[in-house]
């Protein structure tokens, strides 16, 4: 598998700010890489290093094995990308910006292709009115349909379900597995909203302060042995003082007040759930809850945020 | 660099605001015009009125090249401000929508797209000019008809016959052309600072009306600055209509008084115009795309 994206001890100062420090990760062929971190983590300040927008105070930055500084043109002929939202031409139309941009993308096109491009993400029908009619999901699927117009091998997202309604963020995580599965596309893809790219990911770096906080597989990252369930009841002060005299009460946790949370292994769960029914146990929900955000806000300052939050 | 610069033209004549100037220019035109019309003759007697008692006019002294100097004259202090609508917002404008960001993730050298991008304010500038040229002369001759050009100077009166004018007006317009193009060097370099298209037009604007206080202003402290400010040599397409008298003190047709001025007020505005370009170039390959 060859390396798509090698980011070697890279760094970004603005004046006093540090936004990038020493981020180093490699991104592999047919990789659907999740860039996670909070707002402000310095995400977006990468993504713009990776395309060449932000010139890096230090570090070094390759991609398909080329110099990104020295190979910029040659680069970019191969790389499709959305920073945040994408902002079009309002005047023009959506036919028209697309041909605008795939002008510039270097590449001859009819017209037939363009408009199935356009197809493609939904905007059939709509192609010649002009982009400021748009809703922003429909500017979004634009967008994607501008990136990959060129047919580029590697995909570059910033948050791009930012704005989207629940249907357009479902839209965005069956569209992005299509890319990667179908179309064999690379893919790095940054948001701070953890369950859809736990959905898609094959790959996670997380970073925290412009550092990277950790990297790994999904599997990885996602450590069975510390699942934790969350159990609401008819009577939850009956169902804790229940499990407080059994075999269960050493992975019990600090309670909340309308649910009782026990930590262990996933494997175990079948066996509590029995438990409590064998206990007459009225349980409404048991829910395992050990997803890859517990997993964020516990690496990240986050945390901090949430626990003083709920608190 | 071909196929950006369509690029660049196709988006700066797709927009509406790129109309707003040639509907200024056409209203202001067709207003003086109209005015001219109606009672232009006590317009001319107004302005001759010291002169008829020493010398006799015959023929149209209100004719179509009178007009069009009389327009050039009123229009081209108010022209600048127009260009710099496209010129100022050129790179701004981008920057304010966000699809700066989308244009430099695309395959083509920054160095390429600023000069693409001047290019095609350099164009949109000249097609506004052409349209100038057009409504003020064009249709001021159609309208006015022809006629020997007098213009009533500060201490004396030029009287350039009639087949002695046209390529004068060709020349003013070619050098007002050069004079314009710095206005949009002064524009294009502002933008590259600004994320908002307000800030670097308002800027553009500012200068333009603060130069041309102090290019007029006769104090001997400002005198001094006047050769380096631009504005000082944007009015020298007037030397176009300034011909030279020969020992006998008769006018040598086909002549300009001081063409040398001209040649010196082109260089300093192309100089001006190469470096503001340039130093754009260079600030925006060295700038972060925050936008």
């Amino acid at each position: 598998m060859h390396d798509i994206i090698k980011v070697m001890s890279l760094g970004k100062r603005f004046r006093d700010i540090t936004a990038v420090d020493e981020l180093s990760f490699t991104v592999n062929e047919g990789d659907v890489y999740g860039f996670l971190g909070q707002n402000g983590a310095g995400k977006s300040t990468t993504i713009r290093m990776l395309l060449t927008l932000i010139k890096p105070t230090h570090g070094h930055i390759e991609i398909f094995g080329l110099n990104l500084q020295s190979h910029r043109i040659e680069i970019l002929k191969q790389v499709g990308a959305i920073i945040e939202k994408p902002d079009l031409y309002k005047y023009l139309s959506a036919y028209e910006n697309l041909r605008l941009f795939a002008k510039l993308s270097g590449i001859k096109f009819l017209q037939k292709q363009l408009m199935r491009q356009l197809e493609m993400v939904g905007l059939q029908g709509r192609e010649h009115d002009k982009v400021k009619t748009f809703s922003q999901g429909m500017k979004q699927r634009l967008g994607i349909a501008m990136s990959l117009v060129h047919d580029p091998k590697l995909i570059i997202l910033d948050e791009p379900t930012n704005g989207l309604d629940p249907q357009g963020i479902a839209d965005m995580r069956n569209l992005i597995l299509h890319l990667s599965r179908e179309m064999k596309k690379t893919i790095f893809v940054s948001s701070h909203l953890l369950n859809e790219i736990e959905h898609v990911a094959t790959r996670v770096l997380i970073i925290d302060k412009g550092k990277k906080v950790i990297e790994g597989s999904s599997e990885e990252l996602f450590d069975p042995s510390n699942t934790i369930v969350e159990i609401d009841s008819t009577n939850n002060f009956e169902c804790l003082q229940l499990l407080q005299q059994s075999q269960w009460q050493q992975y019990l946790q600090p309670q909340r007040r309308h649910s009782v949370l026990l930590k262990m292994n996933r494997n175990q769960l079948p066996q509590l759930n029995k438990w409590l029914v064998e206990n007459n146990v009225a349980v409404i929900s048991f829910q395992p809850r050990y997803t890859l955000e517990d997993f964020f806000l516990q690496v990240t300052s986050g945390k901090q945020y949430v626990e003083a939050f709920t608190n | 660099m071909w196929k950006l610069l369509q690029i660049e033209l196709y988006k700066i004549f797709n927009r509406p605001r790129t109309y707003i100037a040639f509907g200024a220019i056409t209203a202001l035109i067709a207003v003086i015009q109209l005015g001219l019309k109606a009672d232009g003759e006590a317009y001319v007697d107004f302005i001759m009125s010291g002169l008829k008692d020493t010398f006799d006019f015959e023929g149209k002294i209100l004719n179509g090249y009178l007009v069009c100097y009389v327009i050039l004259q009123l229009l081209l202090v108010h022209v600048p401000l127009l260009i710099s609508l496209i010129a100022a917002d050129i790179i701004s404008g981008e920057a304010n929508m966000g699809t700066l960001r989308l244009l430099l993730t695309k395959p083509v050298s920054k160095t390429s797209f600023m000069l693409a991008k001047f290019f095609a304010a350099s164009i949109y500038t000249f097609v506004l000019l052409l349209w100038i040229a057009v409504l003020a002369l064009a249709l001021s001759i159609f309208l006015f008809g022809t006629d020997d050009l007098i213009i009533q100077k500060t201490s004396y009166v030029v009287q350039i016959t009639e087949n002695d004018v046209f390529w004068r007006y060709v020349g003013a317009f070619c050098f007002a052309f050069l004079a314009m193009l710095t206005v949009t060097a002064v524009g294009f370099f502002l933008s590259i600072f600004a994320e908002n298209s307000i800030g670097p037009i308002v800027a553009t604007m500012s200068i333009i009306i603060v130069f041309t206080i102090l290019s007029t202003m006769t104090i001997p402290v400002f005198q001094k600055i006047q050769p380096y400010l631009f504005t000082t040599h944007m009015v020298s397409w007037k030397e176009f209509f300034d011909e030279k008298v020969n020992d006998q003190n008769e006018v040598v047709k086909g002549s300009i008084q001081d063409p040398q001025k001209i040649i010196d007020s082109a260089l300093i505005l192309v100089l001006h115009i190469v470096i503001l370009v340039f130093a754009g170039i260079f600030v925006f390959r060295k700038k972060d795309v925050l936008s």
